[in-house]
């Protein structure tokens, strides 16, 4: 244990480094902005509760945009939390419905308050010019003209940077136009998405539909890039596959070591249910190695495919009811894994919905398990992760299916273990489905394609496997 | 493809005919379109080789290149057809409107007619794109001048094919497959539907057998085509040259080389150019005829449709676009630029991604067969009202609000949940939230809490809360708020996260020497 514990604290000591590199670039004037790309779970948070602090301790005011309300109460919180005592502080701007959330009102002052740091406001000028100012990015679009603190903001931080469109970038660039800014955020998730068909603007450097951070550094070349270099969500059973598979070219680790983290799971059906017993041996077996594919048997389904979906709800159930313990250096005693710690992830909303409600008829004890797309997992982290693949039933593999964020973001929310859900037959579909993209003059050429890292993970995946009965005829 | 239209396109496939998809005609018909069947020579970017032109079925006019290869030949081809177009265009410009002002904008007047052009598929309307990327910047003067109609034509042309034909609801500029495999399901697939002969042919099978020429002998024996064997015979470029802008390489090989070629050899002005000249255009023409029938067939076939419910409110969304180009145009606008800036880029965002969500809305509401779609998706659940509580008043806040609740019973399976706002078509305006979903044997029953759009009274007005027995679809579709897009930073204010503020547009002499032209 000793080795490892030394190994964790030189690995703080570099992630460290890097935030120390990235605050010396910015206070140096050298630079308009600076850009900080994180792999999952890499500590991005904290990087922007620090540096918030630090920039607000030259005295002049500093913007921090998050991408949705949920991001940025969680930000108050984690500022409030960090710097209360040092006398930040902190507004948080917002639309006008909206009621402060407990984290926020904690901060607000009253009787039952830890704090008073936090100002809540729908005008800048209600504010009474705070050190840091908190919003979405919807909200800073729509502040109007002043009163601004003279010449903008000095400072801004921009948080999950690569979900923010270019277009919302330009909407609130004009507020730190004289100012400095450092754009935070994770290359490898989802890219942002228009409605709409944006191969017009495909190839030049402003095209609106592409991400604020692509933008950015097409029009400002020289801007210094940091990386985060570990991952203290994932475990060490997935950062290798998720770096090799999603970030071939800006290698990073996990954070702890293979012995730092457990999953105890009591209970295993030996029960006449092929189907729960099935389950319960993929549960067994990702318990154990962090992977587990639960393979159902090949055909072409619709989208909302009633097998795959119930066999997602039907996991987590089990997996709530066997009450499993998971282990981490943060928790020493082990902690048991209640349903609010289990995620479901899809690629569509109506296969959300379907896995919803086959959970639903398991009963209240699995409601607090969250069943969410890809888009809104984002950001977020769970003890377990089950995932219903993309591809799984597909009779194509449009770019939709193979984009590489996609399954990035499902593959890269657990702490402890992973169970994909599929039918069998995905590598041969890919195989007849060859990247078939236009090709864009001027456009980036994004590495890995979709094509490859679904590849990566599927050879992965192949040691995993744990087949789901065929059903009864 | 929903499940819905593969749905109806399986079903095509087994009554051997297109199956309506829906109920109403989402496009505007113009009562004078204008009909538009280009054709590019094969193998150049934008070098057009021949036109069909024509408000009238009877009456199309016929635009030939004689050497398509020749720069000063395609300026002339243009200048006819930029006379054609400007002279339609003029007639829409004839009566206005008064527009009352409004927050935004001052007092204005607005053209009670608005240009329409029908293309035969979306490769015309890319033609017409290049047509006006090639016109809208030469200049009458200079090195190579052209006619004065030319760089006019080029802006109108880059409006209808740029501007106009990506927003969804704008009806100025269609492509005739497309707009037809939007209300047809056919049975064979998307990509062969984007063949208009081929299209129709499982719409109207009788449009294709009606011709008279004699059958494969896998036709039917004295009976009437399938949809399949009618696209069959569609299919034969003999029968049904494409509908341009590409063109048949058989007959570019065999026919077309070698008129091109006899009128280029031809001595000036001789009997023989004349005859080659005349060789062509008959040749020409008999590759677009065939199309030009089809294309009225098509609009006829569209016509049939009753207009959706929208369909006055798009147009006229259309008409207010075409006069503000129009007018924009008069006080001398600058052509469009080569490619948008960054402002720019956004704020034609922002409209396009406006325009679409307002069309799906406007479409759910106006059809309940796209409606349908949503059910199926689990967007949206139709049934029968049981049970109504209108008296029932929030009386928690100062004076009492009404609140009534409604009961659903449906057999769609509901899949949303507590609290969603949903909204159907016969009070578009008002939004229940849903209050509780309960089973019941193999359907649901819904529990809606209305909370808007029964006026401001203690009491609902008068046939504001549904009754007992009505039959109504909810979709979260229909309750969808679309926010205004922010506020973008004016040109020059451009963020250096965007490059700064572009220079401005100056015309120069390399606008006549792009290499392409």
């Amino acid at each position: 244990m000793a080795a490892t514990g030394s190994s964790s604290s030189s690995r703080s000591a570099s992630a460290r480094a890097v935030i120390d590199q990235v605050t010396a670039d910015l206070l140096s004037g050298e630079h308009r902005g600076v850009i900080v790309d994180s792999p999952p779970g890499a500590g991005k948070s904290t990087l922007v509760v620090e540096l918030a602090a630090r920039l607000a301790e030259t005295g002049e005011p500093v913007m921090v945009v998050a991408q949705t309300n949920e991001q940025v109460d969680d930000l108050v919180d984690r500022l409030a939390r960090a710097h209360a005592g040092s006398g930040l502080t902190i507004g948080r701007l917002s639309a006008s419905g909206y009621v402060p959330t407990e984290r926020v009102v904690r901060h607000l002052g009253g009787p039952d308050a830890v704090d008073d740091c936090v100002t809540v406001a729908g005008k800048v000028a209600d504010l009474r010019s705070p050190a840091v100012t908190v919003a979405t990015a919807a909200k800073w679009a729509r502040i109007g003209e002043a009163p601004w603190p003279e010449g903008g903001w000095r400072w801004a931080i921009l948080d999950e940077a690569y979900q923010m469109r270019s277009d919302g970038l330009l909407a609130i660039a004009p507020r730190f136009a004289n100012g400095t800014a450092l754009f935070v955020g994770d290359p490898g998730q989802l890219d942002p998405f228009a409605t709409i068909d944006g191969d017009r603007w495909a190839g030049s450097a402003w095209d609106p539909t592409d991400s604020a951070v692509a933008v950015v550094r097409a029009h400002n070349p020289g801007l210094p890039v940091h990386r985060l270099p570990y991952s203290w969500r994932l475990p060490a059973t997935a950062a290798p596959l998720v770096c090799a598979a999603f970030y071939p070219f800006t290698p990073f680790e996990a954070g702890s070591a293979a012995a730092d983290r457990a999953m105890k799971l009591p209970g295993s059906s030996s029960g006449s249910d092929p189907a729960a017993s099935q389950g319960d041996q993929a549960l067994d077996l990702a318990a154990e190695t962090g992977w587990a594919l639960y393979e159902l048997p090949a055909k072409h389904t619709v989208r909302t495919d009633a097998e795959a979906l119930t066999a997602c709800a039907r996991l987590a159930a089990r997996l709530v009811r066997r009450e499993a313990t998971v282990f981490d250096p943060g928790y020493a005693g082990g902690r048991t894994v209640t349903a609010d710690r289990i995620a479901i992830g899809a690629a569509h909303r109506d296969q959300v919905a379907g896995i919803r409600a086959a959970l639903d008829r398991h009963g209240e004890d699995v409601r607090a398990v969250t069943v969410d797309t890809a888009n809104r997992l984002q950001g977020r982290e769970y003890d377990v992760c089950i995932v219903l693949h993309p591809l799984s039933g597909r009779r194509d593999a449009t770019a939709f299916h193979l984009e590489t964020g996609r399954l990035c973001v499902l593959l890269s929310r657990h702490r402890h273990a992973c169970v994909v859900v599929a039918r069998r037959g995905i590598p041969e579909l890919l195989d007849a489905h060859p990247h078939t993209e236009p090709v864009h003059l001027g456009a980036p050429v994004k590495f890995p394609d979709g094509w490859e890292a679904h590849q990566a993970v599927l050879a992965h995946l192949a040691g995993y496997r744990v087949a789901a009965p065929a059903p009864a005829k | 493809m929903s499940t819905l239209a593969a749905l109806a396109r399986v079903e095509a496939f087994e009554v051997g005919r297109a199956v309506p998809i829906a109920t109403v005609r989402h496009v505007h018909l113009s009562e004078q379109p204008l009909v538009l069947v280009p054709l590019l020579l094969a193998g150049e970017a934008a070098a057009p080789l021949a036109a069909l032109v024509g408000t009238g079925r009877d009456d199309p006019r016929l635009l030939v290149v004689a050497q398509p290869r020749d720069r000063d030949q395609r300026f002339a081809f243009l200048d006819e057809l930029a006379h054609l177009v400007t002279d339609y265009l003029e007639d829409r410009r004839g009566e206005v409107e008064l527009v009352e002002a409004t927050r935004n904008r001052e007092e204005w007047e607005r053209y009670l007619d608005a240009p329409q052009l029908i293309l035969p598929n979306s490769g015309g309307i890319e033609a017409l794109r290049l047509f006006g990327r090639s016109a809208r910047f030469r200049s009458t003067e200079g090195p190579y001048p052209v006619a004065a109609q030319v760089p006019l034509l080029g802006r109108y042309l880059t409006w209808f094919a740029e501007d106009r034909a990506p927003t969804a609801g704008s009806s100025v500029c269609l492509a005739l497959t497309e707009v037809l495999a939007a209300h047809w399901a056919t049975g064979q697939s998307a990509l062969e539907d984007q063949h208009l002969a081929a299209l129709l042919a499982w719409i109207d099978p009788d449009c294709i057998a009606a011709d008279g020429a004699s059958t494969n002998t896998d036709g039917p024996v004295g009976g009437r085509l399938t949809g399949a064997q009618a696209a069959l015979l569609a299919e034969d470029p003999l029968r049904y040259p494409p509908a341009g802008p590409v063109t048949d390489p058989d007959f570019d090989g065999k026919v077309l080389s070698h008129l091109i070629l006899a009128q280029q050899e031809a001595e000036p002005g001789s009997n023989a150019e004349q005859a080659a000249g005349k060789a062509l255009r008959a040749a020409l023409l008999s590759q677009l005829e065939p199309t030009w029938e089809l294309m009225w067939r098509g609009i006829d076939l569209l016509r049939s449709l009753p207009e959706a419910g929208h369909d006055a409110h798009r147009w006229m969304v259309d008409r207010g676009r075409f006069t503000d180009f129009a007018v924009k145009l008069d006080e001398g606008a600058p052509p469009q630029p080569r490619r948008d800036g960054a402002v720019a880029a956004a704020r034609r965002l922002a409209d396009l991604e406006g325009a679409q969500e307002a069309y799906d809305k406007q479409r759910a509401l106006d059809d309940p067969l796209v409606l349908a779609e949503y059910r199926v998706t689990g967007e949206a659940f139709a049934g029968t009202i049981t049970d109504v509580d209108a008296e029932r008043q929030d009386t928690s806040g100062r004076s009492p609000k009404p609140r009534p609740h409604v009961w659903l019973r449906t057999a769609d399976p509901v899949v949303l949940r507590q609290g969603t706002k949903v909204a159907c078509p016969q009070r578009p305006g008002q939004r229940p939230v849903i209050v509780a979903v309960t089973r019941d044997g193999g359907e649901y029953v819904v529990e809606l809490e209305l909370v808007d759009g029964m006026g401001r009274k203690a009491v609902p007005e008068e046939g504001s809360v549904p009754e007992p027995g009505e039959y109504r679809c909810y979709s979260t579709v229909l309750a969808a708020e679309r926010f205004a897009p922010p506020p973008l930073p004016e040109l020059e204010l451009t963020p250096w996260t965007h490059g700064g503020p572009p220079a401005a547009y100056v015309p120069t002499g390399a606008d006549h020497d792009e290499e392409w032209h």
